[in-house]
């Protein structure tokens, strides 16, 4: 038993806090708006030029000059703000925004991230996620423990090309939760998905890391 | 009724683009994703034929729509684009060798027009430090942290896309279809804008532009805006409520 999509953005969404401007990737990311405990204020912000992203539009009031960063369709809200790809940028790299989450193809111990291409195959780009991870306070990463063919995705070193160097605060996956207390400190296991045993996670993973259940 | 007319109207997108278009100029195009895409602009741009193109656009449109377009024709030789993940035809020129492309961080994407437009050399920023985009770059440690160099950018031509504009160029953008349309304005020597309205000076609130006219060298009225959306997503109204 491992956590699915919905459960890991449930986990996520415990790390937002009263009061958070808090920018969702594309994918598991985005789910953790559905998340957001009751009478918490949290603004989501899109890095496409806007503060306070609404829920989806109920059918029939689309509008295509109002969407996410992953081009969906979204609505505004009465304290939204829009502005331009520079201002958006300027709020994510000054450090302006609390918190992002964010996909990811690999992990690793020293808190690298790897999640824009796969060299020769995948060529789709960074989008702002390099600029996501080199200046939003804290950084949560959301991932499948280990890859289709069930190779370890939490590793040593990233075998991939790099999205961020030593940027990782808190990798949330299907079966596991590493934390770590800063950007000098290792990752420490602190919690195990439902049904999942130390034993699993350790065979699942091959960069090191403390254990603190 | 007429259109508004002024120095800086052009009747139309091919008359906007007339002596301006060659082949190999830098050419910024506005938008993100399919929002707020200068559709009328990159049409008559690629009807006009130019070859050898460098475009800077955060994405390459769809297959169908937007600089898809220009690509499916092998007029684009170079993007500067931070994700182009929607464009298969794209990502086929690409891994084949036969299209250029050099990725940037968006948000560096972003502040490179906004550094050219500003008359700024370049920045040192965090993004990108330690990865393949700081390779090649000049690169200086402050205070513990890495930052790279990255230069603003200067293209031959802007083509962007608002939802009012006037004859004296002052635009004005709606909601997320605003995005690198204001950035990429600044940060051309010539900027074409086209318009959803086109109105008389004194229609929009000096108070609430968000180009100045200064930077928009012509202006056309925009027509048969097709908007396309790339991922419709909505919700069920609640039981009661319906439209």
């Amino acid at each position: 038993m491992a956590w699915s999509r919905e459960q890991m953005s449930a986990r996520a969404a415990r790390e937002l806090r009263d009061g958070f401007y808090v920018n969702l990737g594309i994918g598991i990311p985005t789910l953790v708006a559905n998340y957001i405990p009751e009478g918490m204020s949290v603004v989501l912000q899109s890095e496409n030029g806007m503060l306070g992203m609404g829920p989806f539009p109920y059918e029939g009031q689309e509008d295509a000059d109002l969407i996410n960063a992953g081009k969906q369709t979204i609505t505004e809200l009465p304290m939204s703000s829009y502005f331009s790809s520079a201002d958006s940028f300027a709020m994510i790299r000054g450090g302006h925004i609390d918190l992002s989450v964010l996909g990811a193809m690999e992990v690793d111990e020293k808190g690298d991230l790897a999640n824009w291409m796969v060299p020769g195959k995948v060529v789709k780009g960074m989008g702002g996620a390099m600029d996501l991870v080199a200046g939003v306070k804290r950084v949560v990463v959301v991932m499948e423990h280990t890859s289709k063919d069930g190779s370890a995705k939490f590793r040593p070193s990233c075998s991939l090309p790099l999205t961020g160097a030593n940027v990782v605060d808190l990798l949330i996956t299907d079966l596991a939760v590493f934390s770590r207390s800063d950007r000098h400190a290792p990752f420490r296991l602190i919690e195990l998905a439902t049904g999942v045993t130390l034993e699993e996670v350790k065979a699942k993973t091959t960069a090191s890391f403390q254990i603190a259940l | 009724m007429s259109l508004p007319t002024g120095r800086k109207v052009y009747p139309d997108a091919r008359a906007a683009l007339k002596g301006i278009a060659r082949d190999g100029i830098m050419v910024m195009s506005g938008g993100f994703g399919l929002s707020g895409l200068p559709e009328n602009l990159i049409e008559a741009l690629r009807d006009s034929g130019v070859k050898g193109l460098t475009c800077v656009s955060n994405n390459a449109g769809v297959d169908e729509f937007g600089l898809g377009m220009l690509l499916k024709t092998r007029q684009i030789r170079k993007m500067i684009s931070s994700y182009v993940g929607e464009n298969k035809e794209f990502e086929r020129q690409y891994l084949a060798g036969e299209l250029e492309l050099e990725f940037n961080p968006q948000g560096t994407l972003a502040e490179r027009c906004r550094a050219g437009g500003a008359g700024i050399l370049g920045f040192f920023t965090r993004t990108g430090a330690g990865t393949l985009v700081a390779e090649g770059k000049e690169q200086r440690v402050v205070n513990g942290e890495t930052y790279v160099f990255e230069t603003g950018l200067v293209a031959d031509l802007a083509l962007v896309k608002a939802w009012r504009g006037d004859t004296e160029g002052n635009l004005v953008y709606r909601k997320t279809a605003r995005n690198f349309n204001p950035n990429m304005a600044t940060a051309a020597r010539v900027t074409i804008a086209e318009v959803e309205e086109l109105v008389e000076p004194g229609v929009l609130d000096p108070d609430n532009i968000h180009t100045p006219g200064i930077y928009v060298q012509r202006i056309i009225q925009g027509r048969d805006y097709i908007k396309k959306i790339e991922n419709r997503t909505v919700r069920k109204r609640p039981a009661g409520q319906e439209a």
